[in-house]
């Protein structure tokens, strides 16, 4: 039998507001432990939480940008469990009336564009930390005793709920990358995931291909990049239609991925089912959003990657997958539209930035900020190889030597002497020099090897040291030897 | 042996501090020595705060020398319910959970009164996290009341009333959540009141039900609560439900007169077989505020009978949230465990008494999947119809005239077997706290057996003003206020 | 809805207490009453009524994006029961 998967995606974004979401402590990460509190985010007895006006302002701008519908009125709620690193026993979060609900995102894919719905992307805190010593240490279900360390309670994270929409680990790694880039666009949050500004799970089930009902989902953890992401959905699917194949069921629950076995595995389950108690935070008043706030807000969101892939495309005449790679950073996104600006030729531009210069960006480990040229000088080089100017190959020293001295391609090829010769007058009298030290290889043609005019070609352009314009070149020696 | 100056009010002995008659230190060391005196008997306080007492005294009375920031409340002595952090000095909640827990920062409350140059002389006894009617739950000790010592002073800020009523402290403050100040304000024969939700700073409150929850001042009369209620009141940004309006001079409009004012009258808070002595006295009271100038109207309040029954589903809802933070991680006690969980268990079994233990029981039922609709949301409705009875009925009003409690003080012991029959002590109380108005209980009379009797006054919101009003033109026509406990069992 | 010696062992596990056998009967019986209370709040019709959830009417309180200063790390774990290195020590968690 053919199985569909079904998947969903829940997906973590920490804020990059100054401060944490109730109180003043900042939300720097890596300090030492429990420096980065105060009463408040410690849930010390008798402390309140205010809500910071950024981190509101963010979540409405992530709502924004994945076309959700924005709550006039929203409020929070109490979500309460005992873990130790939630300092109240309760997470502040959002319950039945989040602040951004029903959106979707439009994902690229190799078959085209495919929309993947937004069930709610809602504000709430962040839990401390834990480490797991003693016994095997770092791990949870083998250690002896944890530590808590509260430095990351209470920063303000959106969570970021997709419908099951997604059918294959591809999709969801294609999801994740265009929400990373969206969040990123529209500078909410650093999304780090080695520092855990970005973390998602998955809720995985499998169906007889065809058939409507859900399976049974597992919900996949500790997922902390997305090729290992990929990896968890590809497995976890791999295994529930093993199981089903064999005619067993999946167990509903919770899995972790595991890195050093490459498989996920059951979290020891809990010994109770989950009974939050939600309730309206008492603490807290209603969050009321003006019309004009929100549409204020909106205004203020930058062209998003979807459309600018679109504009990339129709406007430079570059293909989708070119104004993928070009949208793929907004900051590159913005390098290659300013340097388009000098260039009547802006896809020999985008070739340019995606070929050579990414290739030696990735060697050196540069980014955009450390070059030593800008988008005009590369343009100078695209107009040199249009103008004929210079050849291809050419091209590629010049460019090597504008990428490491930040000198200007002009200057490279006047200091080098290396304008390609285009004046009929010159190469004519290279060709006869040729022609007349090489009277065997004339013979050769005109008794009928036309194959060797390449060598005479190649000898041409070795006298002028390379510069000749080759088809000119091959113009005028052509039309000597048929003479 | 009680120093005389100990007999008067803030606001005469604040003027003998003025007039360099006494200086705080002095005042501060009598009123300290008079309290400890006595503390065997009344035990009112769960930390006495001598040194730091004495350090604020002599702080005071470098103020009272400059002449600058100067404040009815400069130099005098005052204390403060365990439930209100305070830095660097313990603060319990008169639970064993807390025994070792030193908050490190301030109330805000207590930062406004230390800001006013009031000198805190302790921390006093209450019942266990403000659950209680009776200070009985209280981990530490049992608090007498000082008119007769085999009685109960109320609860659950049961210290706060008993040391102001003893002449331990020249004031207090407490907490209410369904009557926490008034009832025993009336039950010790002093002015309690309660601010209107918002009116006060509950940030460094120890949280007992957040929405209910209220800091107010305990007097020996109505001015010196007007003048603690200006301390204390006012918006706070670290509390998102702090009110933004504007805190009159309630000592100066305390004194305007109730002439014309309209008093409503609830039938529903004089239901038949009520205590008669205290329909009696609350009876008269309002008879006297009649004959003062004011009209009397009667109102109906249809819905609030329910407030009792909503109440003990709100307020353990919120208690079982606001508790679950003592879990021996990160201060108070730690029973050990083999793993976390056990760890949690055996602490919170330890740290928590029968009556916290209930309600938290309570309300972790009432939220939890399945019953959330039929209890929490249900009582939340409910809630809302008795508030549109208050407001219908202050439409026609000024101020709303009850009985503050069923019954005058009443024995230790004779409630703690069926909790059902201590909650019902809140039964006039707790509506003024979910509808968030302000309430204050005055004395109004006594009872054959020699105990205090209270009239609750409800005011609208914001409006703690009128409530003052009424009961200093009340208590200037009665000599209820003047009488002192003799401290003696009976 | 009566209330079962089950249900309130349910809601000891929830809320991490811990009752002996004798206690839990104690508790049902006591929680049984107070709840036969409260059932006269279905007495009241609030079919067409709103929750009420703040007493008062406030919305929208903000604070600005701005640091404030944090406790020392010793103030942070001057109440903690076990701290170790810079840390709050818990018991193992499985």
């Amino acid at each position: 039998m053919e199985y569909e998967p079904v998947i969903g995606l829940e997906v973590h974004c920490e804020l990059k507001t100054k401060t944490k979401l109730f109180c003043g402590c900042p939300t720097t990460f890596g300090n030492e432990a429990n420096t980065q509190v105060c009463p408040i985010c410690l849930g010390l007895p008798g402390t309140l939480p205010v809500m910071n006006a950024k981190a509101v302002e963010f979540a409405v701008k992530i709502g924004h940008a994945l076309n959700c519908a924005i709550s006039k009125y929203s409020k929070m709620d109490r979500k309460n469990y005992y873990y130790p690193d939630l300092p109240k026993a309760y997470q502040i979060s959002q319950y039945d009336k989040p602040l951004n609900y029903a959106g979707y995102l439009e994902v690229p894919l190799k078959e085209g564009m495919k929309r993947i719905g937004i069930t709610r992307a809602h504000l709430e805190e962040d839990a401390g930390k834990l480490v797991h010593a003693g016994g095997k240490a770092g791990r949870l279900d083998s250690s002896d005793y944890s530590l808590a360390d509260y430095n990351r309670g209470g920063i303000p994270l959106v969570e970021i709920v997709s419908e099951p929409d997604i059918r294959s680990a591809d999709e969801a790694y294609a999801y994740l990358t265009e929400l990373k880039n969206i969040l990123l666009y529209i500078d909410v949050s650093d999304c780090n995931m080695e520092e855990g500004s970005l973390r998602c799970d998955a809720n995985v089930s499998v169906r007889p291909k065809g058939t409507e009902k859900f399976g049974t989902k597992a919900e996949i953890k500790n997922m902390n990049s997305f090729r290992f992401a990929k990896q968890a959905i590809e497995y976890e699917i791999k295994r529930q239609v093993a199981l089903l194949e064999k005619g067993e069921r999946v167990v509903q629950e919770s899995r972790l991925w595991d890195v050093t076995e490459n498989k996920t595995k059951p979290m020891r389950s809990k010994e109770e089912a989950h009974d939050y108690r939600y309730f309206p935070e008492p603490d807290l008043v209603p969050i009321v959003l003006s019309e004009d706030y929100v549409k204020k807000l909106k205004g203020q969101l930058p062209e998003l990657p979807g459309a600018k892939r679109a504009r990339f495309a129709s406007k430079y005449g570059l293909t989708p997958y070119d104004a993928g790679v070009l949208t793929s950073e907004q900051e590159l996104a913005q390098w290659f539209e300013e340097g388009a600006k000098h260039t009547k030729n802006p896809k020999g531009l985008a070739n340019w930035i995606m070929g050579d210069m990414a290739a030696k960006m990735k060697e050196q480990e540069k980014e955009l900020k450390d070059l030593k040229f800008d988008q005009k000088k590369l343009c100078e080089l695209v107009d040199l190889i249009d103008a004929g100017t210079i050849n291809s190959k050419q091209a590629k020293e010049v460019f090597a030597e504008m990428f490491d001295a930040g000198v200007s391609p002009a200057e490279v090829v006047k200091s080098r002497d290396m304008a390609q010769v285009s004046d009929p007058k010159a190469i004519e009298g290279a060709v006869d020099k040729v022609l007349a030290e090489n009277p065997s290889v004339v013979a050769d043609y005109k008794g009928g090897k036309q194959g060797v005019i390449g060598f005479l070609v190649g000898k041409v352009m070795q006298a002028s040291q390379g510069k000749a314009n080759p088809k000119l070149v091959n113009e005028i020696l052509k039309k000597k030897l048929d003479s | 042996m009680k120093n005389e100056l100990l007999e008067k009010t803030i606001h005469e002995v604040s003027a003998d501090l003025k007039a360099k008659k006494v200086s705080s230190v002095e005042l501060t060391k009598a009123a300290l020595d008079y309290l400890e005196e006595i503390e065997p008997k009344v035990q009112s306080f769960i930390t006495i705060t001598r040194d730091e007492a004495l350090r604020r005294a002599a702080e005071a009375d470098k103020r009272l020398a400059s002449g600058k920031d100067v404040t009815p409340l400069t130099g005098v002595p005052i204390a403060i319910k365990d439930l209100l952090c305070t830095k660097g000095i313990r603060t319990t909640c008169a639970s064993r959970m807390l025994e070792t827990f030193k908050p490190p920062y301030d109330a805000t409350v207590v930062e406004k009164l230390y800001q006013a140059g009031a000198v805190s002389v302790g921390k006093t006894n209450m019942d266990e996290f403000a659950m209680g009617s009776s200070t009985e739950t209280s981990f530490y000790k049992k608090t007498k009341n000082p008119w007769n010592l085999n009685c109960v002073p109320g609860g659950s800020s049961g210290g706060s009333a008993a040391c102001v009523s003893a002449g331990q402290a020249f004031a207090s403050l407490g907490s209410d959540t369904g009557g926490s100040i008034r009832q025993p304000a009336a039950l010790c024969g002093i002015v309690g009141l309660k601010p209107t939700y918002g009116r006060v700073s509950r940030y460094g409150l120890i949280a007992f039900a957040s929405s209910l929850d209220q800091v107010g001042p305990f007097g020996k009369d109505v001015e010196d609560c007007a003048i603690m209620l200006g301390a204390i009141a006012g918006h706070d940004p670290m509390d998102s439900t702090s009110a933004d309006v504007p805190v009159p001079d309630y000592a100066a409009e305390a004194k305007k007169g109730i002439k014309g004012l309209k008093i409503g009258i609830p039938k529903e808070f004089f239901p038949e077989g009520m205590n008669r002595e205290v329909s009696v006295a609350v009876k008269d009271a309002i008879a006297q505020l009649k004959s003062l100038g004011a009209e009397t109207v009667e109102v109906s309040l249809p819905s609030s009978p329910y407030g009792l029954a909503a109440y003990y589903v709100l307020a353990p809802s919120e208690a079982s949230s606001n508790l679950a933070r003592y879990d021996g991680v990160r201060y108070g006690l730690r029973i050990p465990g083999e793993n976390i969980v056990e760890m949690y268990s055996k602490t919170r079994a330890a740290g928590f008494g029968p009556e916290v233990k209930r309600r938290i029981m309570l309300g972790t039922y009432a939220l939890s999947s399945g019953y959330y609709d039929a209890y929490y949301v249900k009582a939340l409705k409910v809630r809302r119809l008795i508030k549109q009875d208050y407001d219908k009925a202050f439409e026609k009003v000024d101020v709303i005239a009850t009985p503050t409690c069923p019954n005058p003080a009443f024995r230790f012991g004779e409630k703690t077997g069926d909790p059902l029959s201590m909650y019902l002590e809140d039964i006039f109380t707790v509506s003024i706290n979910i509808t968030g108005l302000p309430g204050l209980s005055v004395p109004c009379g006594m009872s054959k057996s020699g105990l205090p009797i209270g009239l609750q006054l409800i005011g609208k919101a914001f409006d703690e003003a009128t409530l003052l009003r009424t009961a200093w033109a009340y208590e200037q026509a009665t000599e209820w206020h003047k009488q002192k406990p003799a401290l003696k069992e009976e | 809805m009566a209330l079962s010696e089950k249900d309130v062992q349910y809601v000891v596990k929830l809320a991490r207490l811990e009752v002996t056998d004798q206690e839990v009967a104690k508790y049902t019986q006591q929680l049984a009453n107070i709840l036969e209370y409260v059932e006269q709040l279905n007495k009241l019709d609030t079919s067409n009524v709103e929750p009420l959830t703040h007493p008062l009417d406030v919305k929208n309180v903000f604070r600005a994006d701005e640091l404030r200063p944090c406790l020392t790390q010793a103030e942070v774990l001057s109440n903690a029961p076990e701290p170790q290195s810079g840390h709050f020590k818990v018991p193992k968690i499985m």
